[in-house]
């Protein structure tokens, strides 16, 4: 195995492509830079110099309002000129390659690139390719990863609950196609949280997903008991045309998050959605709204995430 | 012309011989010793072998000429030390009219490298509908029909190909994977492609796939060529079928022998193969079945593939690899850790895939024809862009080192490479 792409030859982090592979002291550094910077958006003027005159390009291949959103509030904050592309609609449909239009925008001085793309591995490949100074970091690459996703997730577990050393997660839904599910799990089992379960049908579940570190339930309650935290993944629409799964009912009635499941879970459980949520498919509004969620602070918390790891990989 | 091969360690599969000696060749055949040659060549410490033969080497020609070109995949195969090499026929358009392959076969042998041996398609534009002019094409110089990695979902289709193919006593070459379960896919599906958050081809699309085709041999008694076997499953399946005594062979690629979805490490392009590599139980169960027989010999599947090709995320990239340059080395690499001799390896790329192509080569038998591959089993060989003659620089293994290096080959009794 080739040393992680992600890492400088002093183990410092370069880019960030994957939270699979980094150490938890580095995990720790971005929470805890993070939790520094979550005061600076509560400030009149939300800005710090940190990355003044460096350019921060949002790539965005693949249509996202939040991630993208919050990216570029992150950069400005940190005081970065930010630039947008919609990819989607300009050179991939005009036939350039991703590494040419990586390689133009490498020429207008870039110095962080954010990457969203529909194919896994995507952001490894621009790695590979950027020059020394530049960054690269992954904002979501088909099903294989979402780190700064998975770092708000973990962020918002910490502030919530302190310390993973006893925490029972259970993680609901399409975890077959979930970036989400998959950074959110390494980063789970990298900071010692002790059960981590995955609950879906055999149909959402992906092969040996077990070698993960996570237990699967097929059986909603039997997988929600005692839990901690509850995080409900994002079910597409599309999957519901193939076989995959009958109906969107369907699925409610048996993954549905609702009160009545949740009952069983713990009394001081929080539940979590990376959104966009597609109410009463899974999750009703009455959880979605509830004493429960942490939903709407996980956006917030996801600006100070970013901020953080922007700020780090930039200083490496 | 006589020529004399001197002093070298001569390795003949066929027979299992290996002892230091002379080869002789005159009026391009193995020859009788003869006391007065017009040249020789001196062997000392160097392996005299018959030429390798590649039952799947992609040449490129005609329509992907960006790719690669005959000349370029003919400089290889010979400096790879392969004397005679069967090409699928997924070219564009595909090999399914005689006139295709005639010219394909002309091109071939105006160069005066390899001999090239062309698998004509099963079906028309490999579309898996129609049967294509199989003795109209047979005539024309193939050697036997295949879909290539072209699907053939349609079992009826199937069916009837091999009846007619063994009405005329044509032989099939297939691949085995179940279109259905494979679609979309790109990877092991397992633990690897999980990780990585790649589409999976599950084992079973290979095992339900050969579970049909062995039905159909059963019942059509057609001779099938099982190309690039991948999974365990599938070494037992056809373990059983000859058992049983069905008239079916079977291949591996010679990287499925070295590698498994491990490999993959952060979506390494150059491992992205038709069929995909799996799990390490298979890729051992693979070996196994190289070394007992059950897998009748290993091909390069050579497929060049240029940059644009390769540098795109995994899933997006071509499949396939570099290979008739790496074929000996990674022979050599198999049949060493798995503690064969030399004339029990060689045998993987000679003798035994001549069986199956049917040709009089791969033997160092008086008479046999004389193409040879000679070669330093110790010099060693360091895998670059820079030193492969294949247009296409694609493979897992640049910047390896490799024991195994050809100094000369000869095709027909003529010196086609020398390094």
């Amino acid at each position: 195995m080739p040393r992680n792409p992600q890492l400088n030859e002093n183990g410092e982090l370069q880019h960030l492509l994957s939270i699979e592979g980094l150490p938890r002291e580095i995990l720790t550094q971005i929470l805890d830079t993070a939790e520094s910077f979550a005061g600076v958006t509560e400030r009149e003027v939300k800005k710090v110099p940190l990355l003044r005159g460096k350019s921060v390009f949002n790539l965005f291949f693949e249509p996202s309002t939040r991630t993208r959103t919050t990216f570029e509030i992150a950069a400005k904050r940190l005081s970065a000129d930010v630039i947008n592309l919609n990819i989607a609609v300009s050179s991939a449909t005009k036939g350039e390659s991703l590494l040419d239009t990586v390689a133009n925008l490498s020429a207008m001085q870039a110095d962080i690139f954010v990457v969203r793309h529909a194919s896994s591995g995507a952001p490894f490949l621009i790695a590979r390719h950027v020059k020394p100074h530049e960054h690269v970091v992954n904002a979501g690459d088909g099903r294989h990863a979402h780190p700064t996703q998975g770092l708000l997730d973990l962020f918002t577990i910490r502030h919530y609950k302190k310390d993973f050393s006893k925490l029972t997660v259970a993680i609901v839904g399409d975890v077959l196609h979930s970036r989400v599910a998959r950074s959110l799990i390494h980063g789970l089992t990298t900071l010692g949280a002790p059960e981590v379960r995955v609950i879906g049908p055999q149909t959402l579940m992906p092969a040996g997903v077990e070698a993960l570190g996570v237990k699967v339930f097929h059986d909603m309650k039997a997988g929600l008991r005692d839990a901690d935290v509850v995080v409900m993944l994002r079910l597409q629409n599309e999957r519901m045309r193939g076989a995959l799964l009958p109906s969107a009912q369907e699925f409610f009635k048996h993954y549905g998050l609702t009160l009545d499941k949740l009952a069983v879970a713990r009394r001081d459980a929080i539940v979590m959605h990376p959104g966009p949520m597609n109410r009463g498919v899974e999750i009703d509004s009455n959880v979605a709204d509830g004493p429960h969620s942490v939903i709407l602070p996980q956006v917030t918390f996801g600006i100070a995430v970013r901020m953080a790891v922007m700020s780090i990989v930039a200083g490496n | 012309m006589k020529l004399q091969i001197k002093n070298g360690r001569v390795v003949d599969p066929a027979s299992g011989k290996d002892a230091v000696g002379d080869v002789f060749v005159a009026d391009g055949k193995i020859a009788e010793s003869f006391s007065k040659a017009d040249k020789t060549i001196d062997a000392k410490g160097l392996v005299v072998s018959p030429g390798f033969i590649d039952l799947s080497a992609r040449l490129r020609e005609p329509g992907f000429e960006y790719k690669a070109t005959l000349e370029s995949e003919m400089n290889a195969a010979v400096a790879g030390g392969v004397t005679s090499l069967a090409c699928p026929p997924d070219t564009d358009p595909p090999l399914d009219e005689p006139g295709l392959v005639d010219m394909l076969r002309r091109r071939a042998k105006s160069l005066e490298r390899a001999r090239v041996y062309p698998i004509g398609a099963l079906t028309v534009k490999l579309e898996g509908n129609a049967l294509t002019e199989m003795g109209q094409l047979a005539d024309a110089g193939c050697v036997a029909f295949s879909q290539a990695n072209a699907p053939l979902p349609d079992t009826q289709v199937l069916w009837r190909a091999l009846q007619y193919a063994a009405t005329f006593g044509f032989s099939t070459w297939l691949r085995v994977e179940d279109a259905w379960l494979a679609k979309s896919g790109v990877a092991h599906d397992g633990e690897v492609a999980t990780r990585l958050g790649l589409p999976g081809i599950p084992s079973f699309a290979e095992t339900i796939a050969l579970g049909t085709l062995l039905e159909l041999v059963r019942a059509t008694r057609a001779r099938v060529h099982v190309c690039r076997l991948s999974s365990a499953g599938a070494v037992e399946m056809m373990r059983a079928a000859k058992k049983e005594g069905l008239p079916v062979t079977c291949d591996v690629g010679i990287h499925h022998v070295h590698l498994c979805d491990m490999d993959l490490g952060y979506f390494d392009s150059n491992c992205r193969l038709d069929p995909p590599l799996r799990g390490q139980r298979d890729r051992d169960a693979l070996v196994q079945g190289l070394v007992g027989g059950v897998i009748d010999c290993v091909c390069s599947d050579h497929t060049p593939v240029d940059d644009d090709g390769k540098h795109l995320p995994f899933a997006e990239a071509e499949a396939g690899a570099t290979g008739l340059e790496l074929l000996l080395p990674l022979t050599l690499k198999w049949g060493a850790a798995s503690k064969l001799n030399l004339a029990a390896t060689l045998a993987r790329i000679t003798s035994g895939p001549a069986r199956i192509l049917g040709t009089a080569s791969g033997k160092l038998t008086v008479g046999a024809p004389a193409d040879l591959a000679i070669f330093d089993p110790q010099a060693s060989n360091r895998i670059s862009a820079e030193t492969l003659k294949s247009q296409g620089k694609n493979t897992p293994f640049v910047g390896h080192e490799l024991q195994g290096r050809v100094r000369t080959t000869i095709v027909a009794g003529n010196v086609v490479y020398e390094a």
